[in-house]
């Protein structure tokens, strides 16, 4: 009898091995197909969206002409800021290409280096108007056509008619190259400007500034109500109450609310009847901490609930009240945990786009918001206005603002196991 | 299987009230009729039981018996279990624990608890032993602390091993240093009574001697109470035993006449080792 069951075993052990081996491998396979996936966003993303950070710039050597801008060295600091310097650079141009005769071609040939050209220069002057009568040479922002063309993205061979850079513009920006006049630099202004329909002045420093502010008040709105209501569910509140019972399964429903609804919801409630400021960061954290709420509640408790209830009966069994042994041991030990979902719930935020677009989050901004009540976007929803955009360099820029998304994240998730690490220390 | 008969007819005696001694000239302790119930289950029946100032009343009994139960009810640490109910009168120094007007955080401050697995808070050995007399505003100044936890460090027989190391974590000694850390904590705040449940039933035999050491040179002060598993240790510390059996406390006497001569034969049968 023995014999046969140890036999039994034996014959049975290689299936098990076998089983398991394959268990692993199946395990292994899954793992490596999402990474293989993540890869290929990544590179793909990551692809698109280097050639953002450099911009082609075009060097022009400008005189500045006291006579067409109607300035001397002596201007006061209004007349020299009003001066029309777009003429100055058509005129450089023109001198530049002398055979350019025909309309269509004039306005093309100011359309090699961008808009933003003229502002450059009279920041120049207005900071040194003794450049007034001196030639200098500029480095002045290409237009996004040239930028394009520059970074390779223009097929020369394709005909004319189906591409966007004639051939007369070619000429002009391959004698350009010739002359040593285009360079690619790195593009500080992605960082530094705000949104522009002007593609190579857009920048995302307006998203930038938006989405930290949102989630500046989606943190400090969610983060001790969402603590304090976890606190009140598990520690104070009466176990078995009809009333906390309906209060938990809400809770629990809300966490799968689509996100739309709590936009409309913040339309409805917050600007239409409180009448907040629409598209400002302030309505944003507000409809965001709604969403944010349950994720970071569920979290919370369950943080609370795992502290081992022998610490609880210690310190209860010295005397201390419950708000006490809350403060004093319960919440510290659940704080990393807490933190963990608050974490997830803040990047969830983050990346949240539909319910901003309810409130009005979605508008074209040019300027820095500067505070919580100025109008403002975030960084998905100005990735879902790049992506929209026909203008080519758009894409590039599309891509960009998702790596500095991701740099976000990245950033957040690094804080959090900072965190973490932090109060798990102290114990 | 006749044997497992047998054992049947042993386990289904009557319990007919308490024999022996439950009362005590000088009590601490006066418990009159006491029911507890867990929801509707009760889980003890009318036990009346008195603990004498600086005695060691130890409870025995098969697992499910209701003695940690009992015990918890002196110290009203059953409030934290919201389905549980204590009727009856439990007195400490004359005053019923249960009334209204009675505070369960200045109760905890005089009735101590040690519990049966080490549970120091995960801070310094230093801030574990503070920690009660910080919540009571016990010292007015760092050196009054530092005096306080020192002395209760050494009464806990803990100082010795732990003098250099007082700002290291609590939850790095060992389990019977981390139960007398639990112990020195306790008596820091100074209680009357401590009572203590299954102290040593995770310790191993030498830090176990320590503790009921400890124990026998404390109740000079303190009034003790202790639930234990094991025999040998309420005959070693205990000046009275009482017997609780299937939430009834069926036996309570001298320690001495507990073991030599029980009065109930369902004591005797326990003590025996025939059940439990």
């Amino acid at each position: 009898m023995k014999q046969s069951n140890t036999d039994k075993i034996k014959a049975s052990l290689k299936k098990r091995y076998a089983k398991e081996r394959r268990f692993r491998l199946y395990g292994l396979i899954s793992i490596a197909i999402s990474f293989l996936f993540l890869l290929v966003l990544l590179v793909n993303i990551s692809i698109k969206g280097l050639p953002a950070f450099h911009q082609t710039y075009v060097k022009l050597d400008v005189t500045i002409d006291a006579n067409v801008l109607g300035i001397d060295k002596n201007s006061d600091h209004e007349a020299l800021f009003s001066a029309d310097y777009s003429i100055i650079i058509t005129k450089t141009l023109k001198k530049m290409f002398p055979d350019v005769k025909s309309r269509k071609q004039k306005r093309a040939l100011k359309k090699l280096v961008s808009n933003s050209a003229a502002y450059d220069l009279r920041d120049a002057v207005t900071a040194n108007p003794n450049l007034i009568g001196t030639t200098h040479s500029f480095w002045f922002l290409a237009k996004d056509d040239v930028d394009v063309y520059a970074k390779g993205n223009i097929d020369r061979n394709l005909a004319e008619t189906e591409r966007r850079v004639k051939d007369f513009q070619l000429a002009w920006i391959d004698q350009l190259e010739k002359e040593g006049r285009l360079k690619q630099r790195f593009n500080s202004r992605f960082f530094t400007s705000g949104d522009s329909r002007e593609p190579e002045q857009a920048g995302i420093k307006g998203a930038m500034v938006g989405s930290l502010l949102t989630m500046l008040v989606t943190l400090s709105l969610s983060f001790p109500i969402a603590v304090g209501a976890a606190v009140y569910l598990e520690e104070f509140a009466p176990k078995n109450n009809r009333w906390v019972d309906i209060i938990e399964i809400n809770i629990n429903n809300l966490a799968a609310v689509p996100s739309i609804v709590f936009g409309l919801l913040g339309l409805a409630v917050f600007i239409a009847f409180f009448g907040v400021p629409r598209s400002a960061p302030l309505v944003g954290g507000l409809v965001l901490s709604l969403m944010t709420l349950p994720t970071i509640i569920i979290a919370s408790r369950a943080a609370i609930k795992s502290v081992p209830s022998s610490i609880r009966e210690a310190a209860y069994g010295l005397g201390a009240s419950r708000v006490q042994t809350t403060f004093h041991h319960t919440l510290p030990l659940a704080m990393p945990g807490i933190l963990t979902g608050t974490i997830i719930g803040m990047a969830q935020a983050l990346g949240e786009t539909a319910p901003l677009l309810m409130i009005g989050m979605v508008a074209f901004v040019a300027d820095i918001p500067q505070g919580i009540t100025d109008p403002s976007t975030v960084l998905p929803v100005q990735i879902y206005l790049w992506s929209d955009s026909p203008e080519r360099a758009f894409t590039e820029r599309t891509s960009a603002a998702i790596m500095v998304l991701l740099g976000f994240l990245i950033v957040m998730n690094f804080l959090a196991v900072l965190l973490r690490k932090h109060f798990e220390r102290r114990w | 299987m006749t044997e497992a008969i047998e054992k049947r007819d042993e386990f289904d005696v009557e319990i007919k009230g308490t024999v022996g001694k439950p009362f005590a000239d000088d009590p601490k302790f006066e418990s009159r009729n006491v029911d507890v119930f867990y929801g509707d289950k009760q889980a003890i029946f009318d036990v009346n039981l008195d603990i004498a100032k600086n005695e060691i009343v130890a409870m025995i009994g098969p697992s499910g018996c209701g003695k940690s139960t009992y015990l918890r009810c002196l110290n009203r640490m059953n409030d934290t279990i919201p389905i549980c109910r204590v009727t009856g009168h439990i007195k400490l120094d004359g005053e019923d624990i249960y009334d209204k007007h009675q505070d369960p955080v200045l109760l905890r401050a005089r009735v101590g608890m040690v519990f049966q697995k080490a549970n120091p808070f995960p801070k310094s050995i230093y801030d574990n032993v503070a920690y009660g007399a910080r919540l009571h505003g016990l010292t007015s100044n760092k050196t009054e602390l530092d005096d306080l936890v020192e002395k209760s460090l050494i009464r806990a027989g803990l100082f010795k091993e732990v003098k250099d190391d007082l700002h290291k974590p609590g939850t790095g000694l060992s389990g019977g240093q981390q139960q007398r850390l639990c112990i020195a904590r306790t008596i820091a705040v100074d209680p009357e009574v401590i009572l203590m449940d299954e102290p040593t039933s995770a310790l191993d035999p030498i830090a176990t001697a320590l503790i009921e050491e400890l124990m026998i040179e404390l109740s000079a002060k303190y009034t003790i109470a202790i639930v234990t598993h094991s025999m040998q240790q309420a005959a070693r510390v205990s000046n009275r035993t009482a017997y609780f059996h299937l939430g009834k406390l069926v036996e309570v006497n001298d320690t001495d006449s507990v073991f030599t001569n029980p009065e109930h034969q369902l004591t005797e049968n326990y003590i025996t080792g025939r059940f439990g």
